[in-house]
């Protein structure tokens, strides 16, 4: 029952992941590459009319991970605490940025919201990195200092970061070298996702030089993630025990390997759709291969006094998790549904799409 | 310890009233909105349906505030209340991961639909999805309910030897005796906030003398809604979650109505007053004697338990915070069902688009709904004191272990610098959108 809703959760957040890091991308886009009004305005909107039911995916999955597993969910997000709440800020200011900027003409009005989308986006892109590495990485649960735990075993503080900046220590910050690498491979993966979805979406003035920024980025990105594999093995000793025990693992490593490939073609596909469904198996693959790594570890520890969190430690009861499962099912469905239902009747290039006047 | 307790409930306590600012108002203004695409529907008058768009645009502006200030109150759980988020989210989780999955995805996917789709789907599909939209924001509304009826009054549950709640009984949760009446009445309330909100953007348009077809038309439907959503508002579902209180919160009882000495016989019912918590009694108190035995219990010579009867460490540690709020919420519950009815009076003469001075009345009336609204809540949530979850859980064991006070006094005080600026941009915004009023289609 553990695994099932393992399972459940990490598909709701690798969707959430997929949906709402093409807006976080198209921020980062938006911030860096779009130069005149029109294009600013067209790939505004191009997030603006999807991200509020982007992020109730973020909800559904913080909703049943607090069901499933609220020892872990109680740990994380006390531990986390001021990233958590920072992330909450700029959810904020990304989320009114998109929907004020088209409210008034002024030009300098525009370019308030415009900066207040693009910086929240990247920022949000490298913390939601950042996250993913503290949680391969590990913490220090327990608090344990000299040997001593100064919490009970599940819980834990983090500091933003450890004056020696290294994953190695044994009180890691949020932010060390390794975290901020894969901070960076989530800005560049997003931002990859993100331009493919302008593509997509709008016919706006920079789409052919998105390509070429996207084959840019792409080098970027398999540098990135060659050093990063390097790391990732001092970092978490035991990260391929998994894929050594269950070899079918694999698959998620390669669904990666298939969109990084895939990437460099980027020039020669003539529909839009397969960029971004390239840009999609990297998100997809990059997000399994970490969690099929762990498994079934939620939070490793990086001392040995305290036991890691695992799915079978800091689950709820069986009764529970069993009823959950009926209305689980359903719900999940209906979650498709919807998406489907909005993603069909919103299909297609929102250029002409009437937004917020 | 006691500063970490008072900084998370107080980043508690604010942040969740500025979020509910928005809820109140998308919850009872769904409800008008598909009135108004019905009416367009069965009348084909095109007046309805640009009110329809008009108020799903408000909706919309409401809806993302919603969002963006609900999804702090969803982590808090987590990163200011971790134990108690780890004692019962095997509980609490169930109804909160279901408001998630059934209720939000729903509303939010169907807005949008809404709001763009009117040219591609038809009129009675159009309809359909403005009334999705309003099942969605009071489904959400009673999973919230539900989950907040647990901590009230827990149903279900079974607790551990390492102090962990575990469900016991799914359906208990939504057949809780607190729950159905919590929830007709939060609803209703929302029903008279968003009332309040059309008849006075109604009495705007006719007293500027611009967009007058439209005021009229807000006036008389706000007017409607407002009175009998007023009235049941106070009878019969104010006066059902009085008696569960007195039932299920006997000290709390007595603390919201003022009773510190147990009288003999039946109890007074308290108009006015102000407790004096140094020697334990009310100053320049207005009562009327045997009136509140009888609303309780239907006899007028019933006793009922004051403050004096209960133990320090059950009773709210703000009792006046609880007096006042309770008080506020039921003298502004009495004026509105006042004002409401003097209205439909003028309105059923043909006299209230001339009367200015009631049109005035009703125009400024507009916040007192919100604070109605947000002291009742602060009724439901002080008189829970001292206790998380009623009886069991006390509020000082839930708190995070592990987050120091001064962390969250900073993150309360970007919190409040934070929302000053949403509420500014939120109030431009509406204004504007008011100012421009509906526009007719142009086609």
């Amino acid at each position: 029952m553990e695994i099932f809703w393992y399972i459940i959760i990490a598909i709701v957040l690798a969707v959430f992941f997929i949906l709402d890091g093409y807006d976080f991308g198209t921020g980062i886009i938006h911030l860096f590459f779009a130069k005149n009004e029109k294009d600013k305005e067209v790939i505004a909107k191009s997030a603006g009319l999807f991200w509020d039911s982007n992020e109730v995916w973020l909800v559904a999955g913080g909703g049943m991970l607090f069901m499933a597993f609220p020892t872990f969910y109680a740990s994380v997000f006390s531990g986390f605490y001021l990233p958590l709440i920072i992330v909450l800020w700029l959810i904020v200011f990304r989320a009114i940025g998109l929907e004020f900027r088209s409210q008034f003409k002024y030009q300098m009005w525009k370019d308030i919201w415009d900066k207040s989308f693009g910086v929240s986006s990247l920022l949000l892109a490298l913390f939601f990195g950042i996250a993913l590495g503290n949680v391969v990485r590990g913490v220090n649960l327990g608090g344990v200092e000299n040997g001593v735990s100064i919490y009970e075993g599940h819980y834990f503080f983090l500091p933003l970061w450890d004056s020696s900046f290294s994953p190695l220590s044994t009180t890691p910050g949020v932010i060390d070298w390794f975290t901020i690498i894969i901070g960076l491979i989530s800005v560049v993966t997003l931002a990859i996702h993100g331009a493919n979805w302008v593509i997509l979406k709008t016919n706006s003035s920079i789409n052919n030089k998105l390509k070429s920024i996207i084959f840019k980025l792409n080098i970027v990105l398999t540098a990135l993630t060659i050093f990063s594999l390097m790391v990732w093995q001092i970092v978490n000793p035991s990260s391929l025990d998994n894929f050594i025990d269950k070899p079918y693992l694999i698959v998620f490593p390669l669904i990666y390997m298939t969109g990084l490939i895939g990437l460099f073609f980027i020039k020669k596909i003539k529909k839009d759709i397969y960029g971004f469904m390239l840009s999609t198996l990297l998100i997809l693959g990059g997000i399994t291969s970490s969690l099929a790594s762990l498994f079934p570890v939620l939070l490793p520890s990086v001392n040995t006094i305290n036991e890691p969190l695992t799915i079978y430690n800091t689950s709820a009861a069986e009764y529970g998790l069993s009823v959950a499962l009926t209305w689980g099912i359903i719900g999940f469905i209906l979650l498709f549904v919807y998406m489907i239902i909005q993603k069909r009747l919103m299909g297609g290039k929102i250029d002409k799409m009437d937004y917020g006047h | 310890m006691e500063d970490m307790i008072f900084y998370d409930r107080l980043q508690f306590a604010f942040t969740i009233t500025f979020h509910y600012i928005f809820p109140q108002l998308t919850m009872g203004l769904s409800l008008i909105v598909v009135y108004f695409k019905w009416k367009f529907l069965r009348t084909k008058i095109e007046k309805y349906n640009t009110a329809a768009k008009f108020f799903m645009k408000i909706f919309a502006i409401n809806f993302t505030m919603g969002v963006v200030t609900g999804i702090p109150m969803e982590f808090q759980f987590g990163t200011n209340w971790a134990k108690f988020s780890e004692l019962t989210g095997g509980i609490i989780g169930q109804t909160l991961a279901m408001e998630g999955m059934f209720s939000f995805f729903l509303e939010s996917s169907f807005l949008a639909l809404f709001i763009f789709g009117e040219k591609l789907m038809g009129q009675k599909l159009h309809f359909f999805t403005g009334f999705l939209v309003f099942l969605g924001s009071w489904a959400s509304g009673w999973f919230i309910l539900a989950t907040n009826a647990w901590m009230q009054h827990p149903v279900g549950y079974e607790i551990l030897e390492n102090g962990k709640y575990v469900l016991q009984n799914f359906s208990a949760l939504f057949s809780n005796p607190w729950l159905l009446p919590a929830f007709l009445h939060n609803q209703l309330a929302s029903v008279v906030t968003s009332s309040f909100v059309v008849a006075s953007i109604g009495a705007f348009y006719v007293l500027r003398n611009k967009q007058t077809e439209y005021g009229k038309l807000f006036l008389k439907t706000g007017v409607i809604f407002g009175l009998i959503s007023s009235v049941l508002l106070a009878f019969p579902t104010g006066d059902w979650n009085a008696k569960n209180v007195a039932k299920y919160q006997p000290a709390s009882f007595a603390a919201m109505e003022g009773i510190f000495q147990t009288e003999d016989a039946g109890a007074e019912i308290v108009l006015i007053g102000q407790p004096n918590m140094v020697e334990k009694k009310l100053d320049n108190k207005i009562a009327v004697p045997n009136i509140l035995s009888f609303l309780t219990y239907q006899d007028w010579d019933k006793q009922i338990a004051g403050m004096d009867q209960f133990k320090k460490e059950e009773l709210p540690d703000n009792i006046p915070a609880l007096y006042y709020s309770y008080h506020i919420m039921v003298g502004l519950g009495t004026i509105f069902i006042g004002v409401m009815a003097l209205a439909l009076f003028f309105l059923w003469r043909k006299k209230l688009y001339n009367s200015k001075a009631l049109l005035w009345t009703i125009m400024f009336l507009v916040p007192f709904p919100y604070i109605a609204n947000i002291t009742g809540w602060y009724v439901a949530e002080l008189g829970r004191q001292p206790y998380l979850v009623y009886g069991l859980l006390r509020t000082s064991d839930g708190i995070s272990p592990t987050v120091s006070s001064g962390n969250t006094l900073f993150t309360l005080l970007g919190f409040v610098a934070l929302y000053m600026l949403l509420g500014l941009l939120f109030l431009l915004l509406v204004g504007k959108t008011i100012n421009q009023g509906p526009k007719p289609q142009t086609h």
